[in-house]
C-alpha cells in the first residue's frame, strides 16, 4: 500500500477532529442570499454528497470551501486551521494575502462540472505542473507520479495527448488526477458529471467510487442519486442556500422528514 | 424514405452508368454476401456515390481565363514598357546606399517593435491595475498617443528640443542627477525611436489586453484551486493561452509599424525609401527606384508573415 499513488489515509480515531468543519457558513451575491448559516462537519475518510435543486447554493459552498469566494459570515476549517482568516495580535480578523490561501488551497483538490483542463499543456504535464511550481516537487518525481496516477484513471495512454483530443469523460479523469496529485486532504467535486454525454458518466464515477473506497475524504455535488446511495457516507440535501436535511442515504432517501426533500426526491424521480 | 431525391437521382445514373454496367451488377452484390443478385435488385439499385461525377464549374474556368489574360497583360507591359528600366531597377537592387536604407528600416521596425509591445504591455497591465490612479494614466496614455498621426509624432519629437531645450534626470521640483543638452539627445535616430514606438504603444496595449482577458475564467480558476502561486498562473497559465489570441493581430501591427517607418525620411532620416529617394533625385530614375523599393517591402513583408505563421503554429498546439 506503500506504493500506491493514491494516498490511503489511516483510519483515525473516531473521535478524531473534523477534517472539515464549517459553522454558520453566510454567502451573499449582490443581495442573493447564496448561502446561509450553513452547519458542515466531514470527518476523515468520509464521503458526503450534497444533493439539491438548481440555485441552492451547492457550486456556492464547495467554492467558499476551496476559497475560490470569499465568505460573508461564518467561519470554515480545514484540520482545525480558519481558512482565509487569521487572527492579528490585537485579535482582530482579517482577510489571508493570496499567497497564504493559495497555500490552504494546495490541501484541497476540486473537480470542476466543465473540467477545465489546462488547454495548451498535454495531459501529463496538466497533472504535474501544480505539484512542480506550488510544492516543489523535483519535476522526475512529479513526472514519475503524473504516469502512475493517469494509469489509475486508465488514461496512461493519453500522457502526451492535448485535452481537446479526449473525450469529455476522459478530461474529467485526467481532471480528478490533476487534483489527486497534490496528494489533498479533501477531494471537491462540483456536478462532475452533469457535462458528460450519458454513456460516458460511469467511467467517470468508477474513479471517484475507488477513490471512496480508498477512504479519501470527498465532498460531492452531484445529482447521480444511485451513486449517493451506493458511495456516500451521508446524504447532505440543501435548499435556498440553508443545509435542510442530512444523514446516511438509507434514511435520506428511504425516510424524507422534510416536504422540501420529498418533492425534490418525487420531482427528481418523476423525470429523469 | 420515397421522397423526390432518390426518385430524381435514379432518373439520371442509369444514364451516366452505360459505359460501366459491367460494374453495376457485381457493386450492388457487394453489400449482402450470400444473397445473390437477382435481376430485380439490379434494376432498382440504389444510387452509388462512387458513380458521381464532380460538378461542372463553368465560373472556375472563366476565373482562370480571366487571371491568364491578366498576368499575359502585366508580363507584356513589363517587357514593353522602356520606362520601367528593370535593367535599373536590377543596378539599385543590392546597390549599397539601397542595403543601408533596408538595414535602417529593419532596425527601426525591430527596436520599435520591442519598445513599443514593451511599453505596451505596461500601459496594459496600468489598465487592469487595482490602484484607480495608475489606470487612469494608463486610459490617457492610450488616449493621447492613439489621436495623434505618427508623422505629427515625428515632427514633433524631433523638434523637441525647442520645448524641452533641457533633459533632466532626477527628483520632480527636487534636485536633479543629470542635465542634457535635448539637441544632442534628440537626433533624427532617437526621434523616429520614440516616435514610432509611442504611436505603437497603444495598439500593443489594446491588443494584449484582448488577448489576456480572452482566457477563459475557468483556466484561471483551476488554476487558482491547485495553489499555483499568481506569477506561474500568469506566465504559465494566461499568458501562453492569451499569445495564441495576440499573435495575429500583433503581426499585423508590426507590418503597419514597419510600413509606417516610411515616414522617417522627413525627419532626414536615410530608411529604404529615403535612400531610394536619394538616389532618384540625383538620377531622376524616379520609378525603377520606387519600384526597388517596393520590391524590398514585400520581402519584408513576407519574412514577416512567415515567422507570424510559424508562431501562430507554435502557439495553437493542444487547440
Ligand atoms: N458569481 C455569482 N454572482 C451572482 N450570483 C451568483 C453567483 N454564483 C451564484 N450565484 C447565485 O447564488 C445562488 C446559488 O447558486 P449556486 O451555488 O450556483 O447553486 P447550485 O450550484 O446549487 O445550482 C443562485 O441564486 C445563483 O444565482
Ligand atoms: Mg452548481
Amino acid at each position: 500500500m506503500a506504493t500506491d499513488p493514491i494516498r490511503t489515509p489511516a483510519a483515525g480515531p473516531a473521535d478524531a477532529p473534523p477534517v472539515l468543519r464549517a459553522r454558520g457558513v453566510g454567502k451573499v451575491f449582490g443581495g442573493v442570499q447564496a448561502l446561509q448559516g450553513v452547519d458542515l462537519d466531514v470527518a476523515e475518510g468520509e464521503v458526503v454528497v450534497v444533493i439539491g435543486p438548481s440555485g441552492s447554493g451547492k457550486s456556492t459552498l464547495v467554492r467558499c470551501i476551496d476559497q475560490l469566494e470569499q465568505i460573508d459570515a461564518g467561519s470554515i476549517e480545514l484540520d482545525g486551521e480558519l481558512l482565509g482568516f487569521r487572527v492579528d495580535r490585537g485579535g482582530v480578523l482579517r482577510r489571508l494575502p493570496t499567497r497564504r490561501t493559495a497555500a490552504q488551497r494546495r490541501r484541497m483538490g476540486m473537480v470542476f462540472q466543465s473540467f477545465n483542463l489546462f488547454a495548451h499543456l498535454t495531459v501529463a504535464r496538466n497533472v504535474w505542473e501544480a505539484p512542480v511550481r506550488a510544492l516543489g516537487v523535483p519535476a522526475p518525481e512529479a513526472r514519475e507520479r503524473a504516469r502512475e496516477l493517469l494509469e489509475r484513471v486508465g488514461l496512461g495512454h493519453k500522457a502526451d495527448a492535448y485535452p481537446s483530443q479526449l473525450s469529455g469523460g476522459q478530461q474529467q479523469r485526467v481532471a480528478i488526477a490533476r487534483a489527486m496529485a497534490m496528494r489533498p486532504r479533501l477531494m471537491l467535486f462540483d456536478e462532475p458529471t452533469s457535462a458528460l454525454d450519458p454513456e460516458l458518466v460511469g467511467e467517470v464515477l468508477g474513479v471517484m467510487k475507488s477513490l471512496a473506497q480508498e477512504r479519501m475524504t470527498m465532498i460531492v455535488v452531484t445529482h447521480e442519486l444511485q451513486f449517493a446511495r451506493e458511495v456516500a457516507d451521508r446524504v447532505v440535501f440543501m435548499d435556498a442556500g440553508t443545509v435542510v436535511e442530512q444523514g446516511p442515504p438509507d434514511q435520506v432517501f428511504g425516510r424524507p422528514a422534510t416536504e422540501r426533500l420529498q418533492t425534490f426526491l418525487h420531482r427528481f424521480s418523476a423525470a429523469p | 424514405m420515397t421522397g423526390p431525391g432518390p426518385r430524381s437521382l435514379r432518373a439520371t445514373v442509369p444514364g451516366r452508368r452505360g459505359a460501366t454496367s459491367a460494374a453495376g451488377p457485381a457493386r450492388s452484390a457487394a453489400p449482402g454476401p450470400g444473397s445473390a443478385p437477382s435481376p430485380a435488385v439490379t434494376a432498382a439499385a440504389a444510387p452509388d456515390a462512387r458513380d458521381s461525377r464532380p460538378e461542372r464549374r463553368p465560373l472556375l474556368w472563366l476565373a482562370w481565363a480571366v487571371l491568364a489574360v491578366l498576368a499575359a497583360q502585366l508580363v507584356a507591359f513589363v517587357l514593353r514598357s522602356d520606362r520601367l528600366e528593370l535593367e535599373v531597377v536590377g543596378e539599385y537592387l543590392f546597390a549599397e546606399p539601397v542595403l543601408d536604407g533596408l538595414l535602417t528600416t529593419v532596425v527601426l521596425t525591430v527596436v520599435a517593435t520591442v519598445l513599443g509591445t514593451a511599453l505596451g504591455a505596461v500601459v496594459c497591465l496600468a489598465r487592469l491595475s487595482s490602484l484607480a490612479p495608475v489606470r487612469y494614466l494608463a486610459t490617457a496614455w492610450i488616449a493621447v498617443f492613439r489621436s495623434v498621426p505618427p508623422l505629427v509624432q515625428l515632427l514633433f519629437w524631433f523638434n523637441l528640443a525647442y520645448l524641452v531645450p533641457v533633459l533632466s534626470l532626477g527628483i520632480p521640483f527636487g534636485p536633479s542627477f543629470g542635465d542634457w543638452d535635448a539637441n544632442d539627445v534628440i537626433t533624427p535616430y532617437t526621434a523616429a525611436v520614440i516616435g514610432l514606438s509611442l504611436y505603437n504603444s497603444p495598439y500593443s496595449a489594446e491588443i494584449i489586453r484582448s488577448g489576456l482577458s480572452s482566457v477563459p475564467r475557468g483556466q484561471l480558476e483551476a488554476a487558482t484551486s491547485l495553489g499555483l502561486p499568481a506569477r506561474d498562473t500568469f506566465f504559465r497559465i494566461r499568458l501562453p493561452q492569451a499569445t495564441r489570441i495576440i499573435l495575429p493581430p500583433m503581426g499585423s501591427q508590426v507590418i503597419s509599424l514597419l510600413k509606417g517607418t516610411s515616414l522617417v525620411s522627413v525627419i532626414s532620416m536615410t530608411d529604404l525609401l529615403g535612400a531610394a529617394r536619394e538616389v532618384y533625385t540625383r538620377t531622376f530614375e524616379v520609378v525603377p527606384l520606387l519600384i526597388v523599393a517596393i520590391l524590398w517591402y514585400i520581402v519584408l513583408v513576407a519574412v514577416l508573415t512567415t515567422g507570424q505563421s510559424w508562431l501562430e503554429r507554435r502557439f495553437s498546439r493542444g487547440y
